[in-house]
């Protein structure tokens, strides 16, 4: 078990370093000097210019040998320290990626779940029901054949445009103040709903798709035509086929996150919904190195994270994972 | 009169495929009695483990083509599939080849135990347990077992475990497909005993045991079927099958025997020359006549089905000179 | 064998050159197979048009993508008409202009993307199953780093650093992100074919490993290697309109992610141009959807036990 674990925490740790070494090596090796194209929208004195160059070479952490700066790099981070914006200077990048994380987290983690559960139960169904097969499933290829801002658009436009029942834009209405109160509360969940339900009809097709597949393999596997040659009914057939298809769909859930969060970046682009997705949007259109660096980290993070999770649970639903490691042992 | 437990007659299954249909089964007539064990042999693609798959467990593209089959003298081909999945594990019961696969690796074997009996209306109570403890040591397995994934067993485990499970609802009729052949020689013989000993506990009612292994067959076989390419060359008892063939393919399979103290300066080990014909869409004739060194003119038409003693019969129009002449001295 | 002297005259007739090539496709099953596959079939015939749409779909028409070609405000005067199919934007600009020259632009970035991912994948795969071992460790670990990675965020950082991005830059950038899906498969592939025979036979008449790893694995699983680069292929094109809808594609010209974000930042969809946001898209998404029918068709050629009787 501790090997299980072991081997996947380094993988985590080194995914972990590569992404940061990115993050250091990119306003340094990649041409284009970003302390350059931020100076040329300067239009001050030029006395003024070369202070905030400086300044702006310090914030970079340009200054030294390229060792200095990336072991000052790497102390930063472990501090907690990653910088301020640029644009809303001096407000702290781990701040502001703090008051968009919630955003991220309110929406993926009701979506995946939920679209992982129905899903795994369509598609199980449609492993076993052809008419459930042929009506369905061409829907669900075409939710997975979109692109998720793409399909955020049609959202955007039947519901919010046409149909008028959703307001789009922002998390609450400009007027609001958050607070615990049920009309807030109810402008949140208006809110909300139609970037959910994109990430949702699209983790619907995604998954119903696999189960099916899963489901299909698992009903013509040698177990099961055991079962059914002594007479065990097709529910129970079923049953037994699920649990195992569900195995492969857990560990496609770990493989899958990174994909859904990059389609979440663009889906909150297009409801202009906050998370650190449309945080880094708008750092690169402004040009704000650090916002954009810290949003970067601190979803490679929210991915490792949850990746960690999925391991943890994969172990309990798996006997050959307990059985097979703790042999070793 | 002995009790008849499964009778075939003329019982006809063909897979369905793109190019034509395959005619693996192809009007076999066949009798198993109470306390028999029924051996059927013949080589890979002959058609005997469709015929266990006809009789139990038909793929979808396996189709039952003519000719009955009589359970207990229950015709089973026209049952409806809720009604023959009633008799299945109480009456009629496989041990697949594919044992060493045959669990599901999220369950444990109890689990699997509990949950088929159950779908026969069985309650896994205690005392039944009890009895599947008792089960697993005739086969020699620690009651521990049960708590245990499939992947902790080695094969010969699975393979008894699977004998167990098949049996445990004491079935009229077995049906035993190629259960040796994935085991080491010590393994084979041990298993093979174990169908005997089930048979003799009255465990099961009877067995048909599959295998393209002679030898092991007629240890514990009391009688032989011979199939080739879908037809039945030859059925009696294991005794005259195997000393007084009177089907040239039977003759050819005996001959291609290795014996044990006989070395190859004495006599060459000899196979049978040339392949089974494709079965698709295959005409009328004795299918064995073009490798067969008897063959006459007569051999276009199908042979009909000739007794040749008690309860042995031979589907050869030349069986007369089968064994009679000097043949067997190539 | 007169009958071929003489010629068949039945032979140039259209049934009979139709009847040839299904005799001929008989005797290779899996090929036979796979053009009598309905999901094959549908699959390919969409994603031809799609491409012919790309391919074609410049010459009709006689506007630039960056040129005025009528007043495209309010909504209802730049709505699709005759004489525009796929309407205007609010600028102005003809929107089924730039959506065949974008999809033509997408198109290109996804192929090539698409063959370098699948290249690279190709040889980790095949390396790391061939040599097992600490190679294997190795090889395999960094392919699961690179598939824990988001590959959107990726991407946008090092591409927002880029001050100049063409067709090509794209196309490497986003091929050096997505392999590690080739690689795991074809991983598993090479070490079920490196037990054959035929390989055994090779490694002990002492070839070369680069030989063997073409010659005889790579060779043997050829359609499996086709499919996986039809997956390289889509996430390629994923990935890419990802990235120039957030404004961070090639910097020059036009392309389909650029165009729906033109519509998203202006408001448009708010302001009823459905054609402007959504028509752009509807295409690369009928090409995604045919070659999953055409995967999932040759995933029925290839693995029996799915298929349909």
């Amino acid at each position: 078990m501790g090997k299980y674990f072991g081997k996947k925490l380094i993988i985590y740790i080194i995914t972990f370093f590569i992404a940061v070494t990115i993050n250091w090596l990119a306003p340094r090796f990649i041409p284009g000097d970003p302390v350059t194209s931020l100076l040329a929208q300067y239009q001050g004195p030029a006395a003024g210019r070369q202070m905030l160059e400086t300044r702006l070479r310090t914030l970079f952490g340009l200054e030294g040998s390229l060792i200095q700066q990336y072991i000052n790099f790497w102390a930063n981070l472990l501090r907690g320290d990653l910088g301020r914006s640029i644009l809303q200077f001096p407000r702290e990048v781990s701040e502001i990626v703090k008051n968009n994380i919630i955003y991220d987290i309110a929406v993926l983690l009701p979506a995946i779940s939920l679209s992982w559960i129905v899903g795994n139960k369509i598609g199980a169904m449609a492993g076993e029901n052809e008419k459930i097969d042929r009506y369905i499933m061409p829907l669900f290829y075409g939710f997975v054949s979109s692109p998720y801002f793409w399909f955020a658009i049609i959202v955007v436009f039947v519901f919010a445009h046409s149909l008028g029942w959703f307001p789009t834009a922002r998390a609450y209405g400009a007027g609001v103040r958050p607070a615990f109160t049920l009309n807030f509360i109810i402008v949140f969940l208006r809110h909300w709903f139609l970037p959910f339900f994109t990430m949702f009809l699209v983790g619907l097709g995604q998954w119903s798709i696999g189960m099916r597949n899963m489901v299909i393999y698992e009903i013509e596997s040698n177990y099961a035509n055991y079962l059914r040659s002594l007479g065990a009914r097709q529910k129970l057939i079923r049953n037994y086929a699920f649990r195992n298809g569900v195995l492969p769909q857990v560990t496609g859930l770990a493989i899958q996150l990174g994909q859904i969060v990059s389609g979440a970046i663009t889906v909150q682009v297009v409801f202009d919904y906050p998370g650190l997705g449309r945080l880094m949007y708008q750092a690169v259109q402004q040009q704000d190195f650090f916002v954009l660096q810290g949003a970067f980290l601190s979803l490679i993070l929210m991915v490792l994270a949850a990746n960690f999770l999925i391991d943890i649970i994969y172990m309990f639903i798996d006997p050959r994972i307990r059985l097979s490691y703790s042999e070793e042992e | 009169m002995a009790e008849k437990v499964l009778e075939l007659k003329n019982l006809q299954a063909y897979y369905r495929h793109l190019k034509g249909d395959v005619k693996a089964v192809d009007g076999i007539d066949l009798t198993v009695n109470r306390g028999e064990i029924m051996g059927v042999a013949g080589e890979s693609g002959c058609g005997k483990s469709t015929l266990a798959y006809t009789l139990i467990n038909a793929p979808a593209h396996l189709k039952h083509m003519g000719g009955e089959a009589y359970l207990n003298g229950k015709e089973i081909m026209s049952m409806s599939s809720g009604e023959f999945r009633k008799l299945r594990l109480q009456n009629i019961s496989l041990i697949p080849q594919y044992a060493l696969d045959a669990f599901s690796p999220t369950k444990k074997i109890k689990t699997h135990i509990r949950d088929l009996v159950r779908q026969h209306g069985v309650s896994p109570n205690d005392e039944f347990m009890e009895k599947v403890k008792d089960r697993l040591k005739i086969v020699n397995l620690d009651p521990s077992v049960l708590s245990r994934y499939a992947m902790e067993l080695s094969g010969g485990m699975k393979q008894r475990v699977i004998m167990t499970i098949s049996s445990v609802l004491d079935p009229d009729f077995l049906i035993a497909d190629e259960i040796t052949s994935a085991l080491d020689v010590t393994s084979q013989r041990f298993v093979a005993n174990m169908l005997v000993n089930l048979r003799d506990k009255e465990i099961i009612g009877s067995a048909i045991f599959i295998t393209h292994d002679l030898a092991i067959m007629y240890q514990i076989a009391s009688r032989i079927m011979v199939m080739y390419a879908g037809h039945l060359a030859e059925v009696g008892p294991a005794e005259e099958i195997m000393h007084n063939p009177k089907h040239p393919y039977t003759e050819a399979l005996i001959s291609s025997l290795p014996r044990v103290g006989i070395q190859h300066t004495d006599t060459r080990l000899h196979g049978i020359e040339g392949t089974p014909p494709d079965l698709t869409e295959i005409g009328p004739g004795c299918r064995f006549r073009f490798r067969c060194s008897y063959r006459t003119d007569k051999c276009d038409e199908t042979p009909r089905r000739e007794q040749v003693g008690e309860r042995h019969y031979t589907a050869c129009w030349n069986y007369e000179q089968v064994g009679s002449d000097s043949n067997d001295e190539q | 064998m007169a009958e071929e002297k003489t010629g068949n005259p039945e032979q140039y007739t259209s049934q009979g050159i139709l009847k040839t090539v299904f005799s001929r496709l008989k005797r290779n099953e899996n090929l036979y197979l796979a053009f009598t596959n309905p999901k094959v079939v549908f699959g390919i015939s969409l994603f031809s048009a799609v491409l012919l749409f790309a391919l074609l779909g410049p010459y009709f028409t006689e506007y630039g993508i960056n040129e005025f070609a009528g007043i495209g405000s309010p909504a209802s005067r730049a709505a699709p008409s005759g004489e525009h199919p796929f309407g205007l934007t609010m600028q102005g600009y003809d929107v089924f202009t730039r959506t065949v020259h974008g999809l033509r632009a997408t198109i290109l970035v996804g192929f090539v993307g698409g063959l370098i991912a699948s290249f690279i994948g190709l040889i980790i795969g095949l390396i790391a199953g061939y040599r097992g071992g600490m190679v294997d460790e190795f090889l395999m670990g960094l392919t699961n780093v690179f598939l824990t990675f988001p590959q959107l965020p990726i991407l946008i950082v090092v591409a927002a650093y880029l001050p100049y991005r063409g067709i090509i830059h794209m196309a490497v950038l986003v091929g050096l992100v997505i392999w590690p899906w080739t690689a795991r498969a074809v991983r598993s592939q090479t070490m079920s074919l490196k037990n054959e025979e035929h390989v055994a036979l090779s490694r002990i008449s002492a070839n070369s490993t680069p030989r063997i790893l073409i010659e005889d694995i790579a060779a043997n699983m050829f359609s499996y290697i086709f499919m996986v680069f039809i997956l390289q292929y889509m996430g390629t094109i994923m990935a890419t309109v990802g990235l120039e809808f957030l404004g961070l594609g090639p910097t020059r010209g036009v392309s389909l992610g650029l165009v729906m974000q033109h519509a998203v930042q202006s408001g448009a969809l708010y302001l009823g141009y459905w054609w402007w946001g959504i028509l752009p898209g509807l295409f690369l998404m009928l090409m995604i959807f045919s070659l999953y029918f055409l995967n999932t068709g040759m995933d029925e050629v290839f693995n029996p036990e799915l298929r349909e009787l």
